[in-house]
């Protein structure tokens, strides 16, 4: 009964005893998904980019900006509406707000991980809903600014013929050039969607923790991983906050 | 699984330790910080090469402290960051290089209507 020699552990260099960079297989590859996820958004970003510096810019006084084909519109001027307070010009208050949400998700991500290495199942329990809670705020307001960015505002815009646009789809914009709300659509809707995989994922590592599973494994490494990939949508949000938002 | 390298052998005998959340809570601030130094250029500065330039780059602070501190890159090893990092310098070439595109594509189609 020679069996011994396949139950020791393996622990040569090139006999798959240690672990690449460091870190562990799953958190590895979350790295690596990461990476091109980065690319995804990167290439949306500058195709942002690209096409509003194809287009004119508005170079009149701020004050009388008004929405027009001809030039690219002033964020703020476009995002400056807020639940409930209809017809008030509240520039950007509403994205700062959905910032400040997804910022606070990511901060309790990060405790829930901690409670992790500590192996406090309590704590990443609690963490963990206060993430759920953050996300589905942030999904919900990102809900509400893409219904009032379709229905449009009272004014609208009005065509050369005299005809009024009210609100944007893919087609017709009246905030702009048709372009600038096919970007928006693609960019907060793909960083939305993201979210939603992210609440997904969080229901489940919840679920699980709450069973037990990370306990009786011994650690709470998936945990991690999917605490990786939320702060990842965090730091999407920055830029997408910066260059669809700011810029 | 002997292989998690996190994993406390202090945690096993039941007793829970203290939180350590010093520094996340302090990452915080500072993003919420740069957030609002964000907002304030937003409305205290005209549109310009130079306000857009200050957003990017506390933009880059910003990402810097989330990949560092909440995505725990600065305490992984050297080649790991840089197996991140190398890939993701390169977009500032891609974004460069369509912005100059961009603007030539357009000044073409104006000047050809013109």
């Amino acid at each position: 009964m020679n069996t011994t020699t396949l139950e020791q552990p393996r622990t040569g260099t090139w006999d798959g005893g240690n672990e690449p960079l460091k870190a562990s297989y799953g958190k590895l590859m979350m790295w690596f998904f990461l990476l091109s996820d980065t690319f995804t958004f990167s290439a949306f970003l500058t195709t942002y980019g690209l096409i509003r510096h194809r287009h004119h810019a508005y170079t009149g006084p701020h004050d009388q900006f008004t929405f027009s084909l001809d030039h690219w519109p002033i964020p703020d001027k476009v995002f400056n509406a807020f639940p409930g307070l209809h017809g008030m010009d509240l520039p950007l208050a509403f994205v700062a707000l959905m910032t400040m949400i997804l910022i606070l998700s990511s901060v309790t991500m990060v405790l829930a991980v901690e409670a992790g290495h500590r192996m406090d199942k309590n704590d990443v329990q609690k963490w963990l809903l206060w993430t759920l809670l953050f996300g589905c705020c942030f999904i919900g307001s990102q809900a509400w600014e893409w219904s009032h960015f379709i229905h449009g505002t009272e004014g609208g815009m009005t065509l050369a013929d005299g005809t009024k646009i009210f609100g944007a789809n893919l087609v017709q914009n009246q905030y702009g050039p048709p372009l600038f709300a096919d970007l928006f659509f693609f960019i907060t809707g793909f960083h939305g969607t993201h979210v939603f995989s992210g609440l997904i994922l969080l229901i489940i590592i919840f679920v699980n923790t709450v069973n037990g599973t990370y306990e009786r494994r011994g650690h709470y490494e998936m945990v991690e991983k999917v605490g990786l990939y939320w702060h990842f949508v965090d730091l999407v949000w920055v830029f997408v906050f910066t260059f669809f938002y700011l810029v | 699984m002997a292989s998690h390298s996190h994993h406390d052998p202090q945690a096993t005998t039941g007793v829970i330790p203290p939180a350590q959340t010093k520094a996340i809570w302090r990452t915080f601030v500072i993003l919420c910080v740069l957030t609002a130094i964000e907002f304030a250029f937003a409305f205290a500065m005209e549109p310009s090469m130079l306000r857009n330039s200050i957003f990017i780059i506390l933009t880059i602070f910003k990402a810097f402290f989330i990949v560092a501190e909440f995505m725990h890159l600065k305490h992984e090893t050297k080649s790991l960051i840089w197996t991140i990092m190398i890939p993701t310098a390169l977009l500032v070439w891609l974004l460069i290089a369509l912005l100059t595109e961009g603007t030539y594509y357009g000044e073409s189609i104006f000047n050809y209507f013109k």
